[in-house]
């Protein structure tokens, strides 16, 4: 199991996305997400994309005023977590259009469910992004 | 409601905001609109993204998940994956829901299922819900079947025992040409295979050069638009498959074989000016680095190491210095080129990627290189950064520790580290030092004489301070006298006040702690004996240190005051230079657990946290080399230091009660071994000493023992504190001279001292029922011609005995046998029948305006009634 957690958070500090692979209480991920957030805005540019926190690797990269963060187990590949992310901003980019901040705020539910289709249970499931998108352009035409 | 969120510009709007949609849900819920409900989910999912509380909304989840239509159930089961867990009760309802969504036809529906499953299974759920995975393995959809491989991934990491289903059907995904499912499978069998060897093996024999195959289809595949990224055709299986290698070569050598073609292929073809390229790079290095040995891949591997060590991406040197660490265990030597560029990375201006580097480096050093690597890395601390300087001084540390070939080396390099960061060291390893420094003899003065010149550049380093301040109270006359000269050494003019005016700073900075000070103070009065020409500034210092508001400074102030005062002729035994520290015991328990060393380090080095009452006491105790129960005296207070000294017990109880200038009083008294009886601590020390004293005030009281003690300790111990202890040495066999009385039932009056000027004679009696208790009158008649003023009696009795003086008859003794003063005192023997009783006694009175004292001891008392009147003066 690689992936921990997934968050998405604004350059304020404020999480627009999260999503767990494992318990943690309420408690517990204010408290993470603090630390983590604290840590790597507090980074340049210039500096490398990954922080040791705690027992993770947090992996992060940002895309304008929103950073991704993937939070992984010490064995993963850490350029591919890079790499899984930059895929999932530009699946959000293909479905919305030049996604932006606000796309993920007012739709929360359509990037959890993309999150959904691609990471399921720490694990990628898919990686193209059609086969993605599919079953929630189906969705949206049914509604 | 996003926008009002989004528009609260504080927290506590924030708050306010959400308090009152969670009321309107709440309301919305009871009412049970099923239009409304998955909109009031999607916001609970908003809050609870927030960070409040949810709970309420999980029963919506249910029956948003039971509801026939796709749009509510989708939001429902993504409800369910994010505001409930495992943990949860709610959980169990929800498995029959799932259950019947699995059988369904539609396989959006089916894969929701599967996929709230995945994330949120418990046990039990896998248990029951496992046959039905097991068939959508097959299931037509691919879509279906790579969510149930995750599923299975779950299943079997909350139930191992299900693994051994999974093994065939697991096999036959990899055989998929789906890259989902086969990315799926691949995964699933990683997983089982970490589960069940039995798995493992199979997989080995059956499925290795299929997957072979695979992976080199995908590497020679042509364009395929649906997977690629940046050129390269899904790099996710790429890796998940090298994963997969991973795991079946590691520990087979013929699997290594048949997989060590390919992976030459990839990591020779694999492009490398892209992120994804470089990511299945790296994942085929640790691929090669964990299967069996094959020489030329592993030296491909470091090769390519080497190359993104020096790429200028941070991502991908910090990758490289990550997956070197585990190379080293293999090929050290390979490892070892690469470290002059290692060594630029512990510099590097990125904070994770410096520690990487450190730990590399730590892991790097050897007996050969730590000379040259640590001189690198104490250079740097000097300049890098303050958050970086205690992980570097720990490592650095840590090195000089293991590898120091001498210990001349590894105190200079100490004495380096504590000038450049002594406030980042730990307490351990300046404790580690000062035993390495007791343990060679021929270093001392040339260690202390380092020191001094190091506190003249860094005084501002605590833990430098603590050192330097310990060797100088130790070895301060080697300071000054330039002794133990080393070849390498430039000599340097110290004078005594020097070295004095050194501690002095030391004890007035005001940044020092508790424990600098108070090891100031024991250098102090170390000092003060070393150097006798300074002795009157060193006592001034101490005294002001008698102001001091933390009762442990003061009080000790006050103790080694009245050690350099009035007892000079035992003050240069008392502080004697520490016996040589047991290394071996030290790093023994050092290596223990951690409470244990704490609690244990406390004997072998005497100088620890909480202990500042400890350094002194114990660093003395040992100094007589006294039984080890002194110093296991729980929370020694100062008072008692001097009693333990003596080997004189006092039970801890009565510590606890005694005031700071009673404690003084004490050990006075203890030094004179008139330790007060143990059960009544103070108050009967009060008791006898108001009897004598007309109470006067307690430090009325103290003042006047005090003035007679002194001559005493004198009279008692011509030079050395060694006759003292004979004097004191406790109730033992002591030549003793038996005085036959009388024998028979009648408690006959005896004569329990007699000297030429005073005779004391006591009678006996018994409290009816109360055989444990004796009572003794004892009766003083003056055989001289001199009146005695101020006369007044003392008795100590060892532990198992309970001794009660009431006031004496007075404190006047008429000359020439015209009177007589009398005293009850009730002693209770505890081992009644087993022991005697014995008992020490003092007595002091003022005759001619003289004082004098007078000792004895009774032993044998009981039974028989024979009594002993033991040697005195």
């Amino acid at each position: 199991m690689g992936i921990r957690f997934v968050l998405m958070v604004n350059k304020q500090g404020q999480t627009r996305l999260a999503q767990y692979y494992e318990y943690l209480n309420l408690e517990e991920r204010r408290t993470l997400e603090g630390e983590i957030v604290r840590k790597c805005l507090a980074r340049t540019e210039q500096q490398c994309s990954f922080v040791e926190h705690r027992n993770y690797k947090v992996v992060y990269r940002r895309y304008a005023s929103l950073f991704f963060l993937v939070g992984v187990d010490n064995e993963e590949n850490e350029l591919a977590i890079l790499e899984f992310i930059h895929l999932l901003v530009e699946t959000m980019d293909r479905h919305f259009g030049n996604v932006c901040e606000l796309d993920i705020m007012f739709h929360l539910e359509k990037a959890h469910f993309m999150l959904e289709e691609m990471v399921m249970n720490g694990c990628i499931v898919e990686t193209s992004k059609s086969n993605i998108l599919s079953p929630i352009q189906l969705m949206d035409k049914a509604s | 409601m996003i926008r009002a969120i989004r528009a609260c510009k504080t927290a506590a709007e924030e708050r306010a905001v959400v308090r009152k949609e969670c009321a309107s849900i709440r309301a919305a819920i009871s009412e049970d609109d099923p239009d409304y409900r998955h909109r009031n989910l999607a916001k609970l999912m908003f809050i609870h993204m927030l960070g409040y509380p949810t709970h309420f909304g999980q029963m919506e989840c249910l029956k948003l998940i039971a509801s026939p239509g796709f749009p509510e159930k989708r939001i429902g089961y993504l409800g369910l994956m994010l505001l409930l867990d495992e943990r949860q009760e709610v959980l169990m309802l929800v498995t029959n829901s799932i259950k019947q969504d699995l059988n369904q036809t539609n396989q959006y529906i089916v894969g929701l299922a599967l996929c709230a499953l995945g994330n949120i299974c418990s046990a039990e759920m896998a248990r029951d819900l496992a046959p039905e995975v097991e068939r959508l393995l097959q299931f037509r959809d691919p879509n279906v079947r790579k969510k149930a491989a995750l599923c299975t991934i779950r299943i079997i990491k909350k139930v191992p025992d299900l693994a051994e289903n999974f093994i065939n059907p697991a096999a036959a995904l990899l055989k998929e040409k789906h890259h989902g499912v086969l990315l799926t499978g691949v995964q699933l069998c990683t997983e089982i295979c970490k589960v069940s060897t039995e798995a493992l093996e199979h997989l080995r024999k059956k499925c290795i050069i299929g997957l072979v195959k695979v992976l080199r289809d995908l590497t020679n595949s042509p364009y395929a638009p649906e997977y690629d990224i940046s050129g390269i055709t899904d790099p996710f299986l790429h890796i998940r498959l090298l994963k997969l290698f991973h795991v079946l070569g590691h520990g087979d050598a013929d699997a290594s074989d048949t997989m060590s073609d390919i992976l030459a292929q990839v990591a020779t073809k694999t492009e490398t000016n892209k992120n994804a390229g470089n990511a299945i790079l790296y994942e085929c290095v640790a691929t090669i680095l964990s299967i069996e040995d094959n020489g030329g891949l592993r030296v491909l591997a470091v090769n390519i190491l080497g190359r993104f060590l020096s790429s200028r991406d941070n991502n991908i040197r910090y990758v490289a210095l990550n997956m070197l660490m585990k190379a080293i265990a293999l090929d050290s030597q390979a490892v070892q080129r690469h470290r002059a560029t290692i060594l630029e990375c512990v510099k590097d201006p990125d904070a994770s990627i410096r520690k990487r580097a450190l730990e590399l480096v730590y892991l790097l050093v050897n007996e050969n290189n730590a000379k040259p690597l640590t001189k690198e890395l104490v250079d740097y601390l000097e300049v890098s950064d303050p958050e970086f300087k205690g992980d570097l001084t720990a490592k650095i540390c840590s090195i000089v520790e293991k590898f120091s070939p001498e210990k001349i080396w590894y105190i200079d390099q100490m004495v380096k580290v504590l000038s450049q960061a002594g406030n980042y060291v730990k307490d351990e390893v300046w404790h580690a030092l000062i035993i390495v420094i007791t343990n060679a003899p021929n270093l001392h003065g040339y260690t202390v004489r380092a020191l001094y010149k190091a506190l003249q550049t860094a005084g501002g380093q605590e833990t430098l301070v603590r050192v330097a301040v310990w060797c100088i109270g130790e070895y301060g006359e080697m300071l000054v006298g330039n002794s133990g000269m080393l070849d390498v050494e430039e000599r340097i003019n110290v004078t005594e006040a020097d070295a004095v005016d050194v501690i002095e700073t030391a004890i007035r900075r005001h940044s020092s702690d508790l424990t600098t000070r108070a090891m100031c103070l024991v250098a102090l009065l170390k000092l003060s004996s070393r150097y006798p020409s300074c002795t009157k500034r060193i006592n001034d210092i101490i005294l002001q240190q008698k102001g001091s508001l933390v009762l442990e400074l003061q009080q000790r102030a006050i103790e080694f005051n009245s050690i350099i005062e009035r007892h000079e002729k035992i003050r240069s035994a008392l502080v004697e230079r520490m016996p040589v520290l047991d290394e071996a015991t030290y790093s023994g328990r050092r290596a223990g657990s951690v409470p244990a060393a704490v609690s244990t380090s406390q004997q072998a080095l005497p100088k620890i946290p909480n202990g500042v009452a400890k350094p002194a006491s114990a660093a003395l105790v040992d100094l007589l080399d006294l039984s080890s129960d002194a110093d296991q005296a729980p929370s020694s207070s100062g008072g008692d230091y001097l009693q333990d000294l003596l080997g004189v017990d006092l039970s801890p109880a009565s510590q606890g009660t005694n005031q700071t200038e009673k404690r003084g009083a004490d050990v006075l008294l203890d030094l004179l071994s008139i330790g007060a009886p143990p059960a009544q601590s103070s108050s009967s020390m009060l008791d006898m000493l108001s009897s004598g004293q007309d109470n006067k005030s307690a430090v009325g009281v103290l003042d006047n023992l005090a003035s007679p003690s002194a001559p005493s300790a004198q009279a008692s111990s011509p030079g050395a504190s060694s006759s003292m202890m004979d004097l004191l040495d406790g109730f033992g066999p002591s030549p003793s001279v038996p005085v036959a009385e009388t024998n028979g039932p009648t408690y006959p009056s005896i004569v329990a001292f007699e000297s030429n000027s005073l005779k004391l004679t006591y009678k006996f009696s018994k409290e009816p029922g109360n055989p444990q208790t004796t009572i003794i009158e004892a009766q003083f008649v003056n055989k001289s011609t001199d009146t005695y003023s101020n006369f007044v009696f003392q008795a100590a009795v060892p532990k198992f005995l309970q001794l009660h003086m009431d006031p004496a008859s007075g404190n006047t003794l008429p000359a020439s046998g015209n009177g007589s003063i009398t005293q009850k005192l009730r002693v209770s023997n505890s081992q009644h029948g087993k022991k005697s009783l014995v008992m020490r006694m003092r007595i002091s009175y003022k005759a001619n305006d003289k004082d004098v004292l007078e000792e004895g001891q009774v032993n044998n008392f009981p039974r028989a009634w024979q009594l002993v009147l033991s040697s005195f003066r």
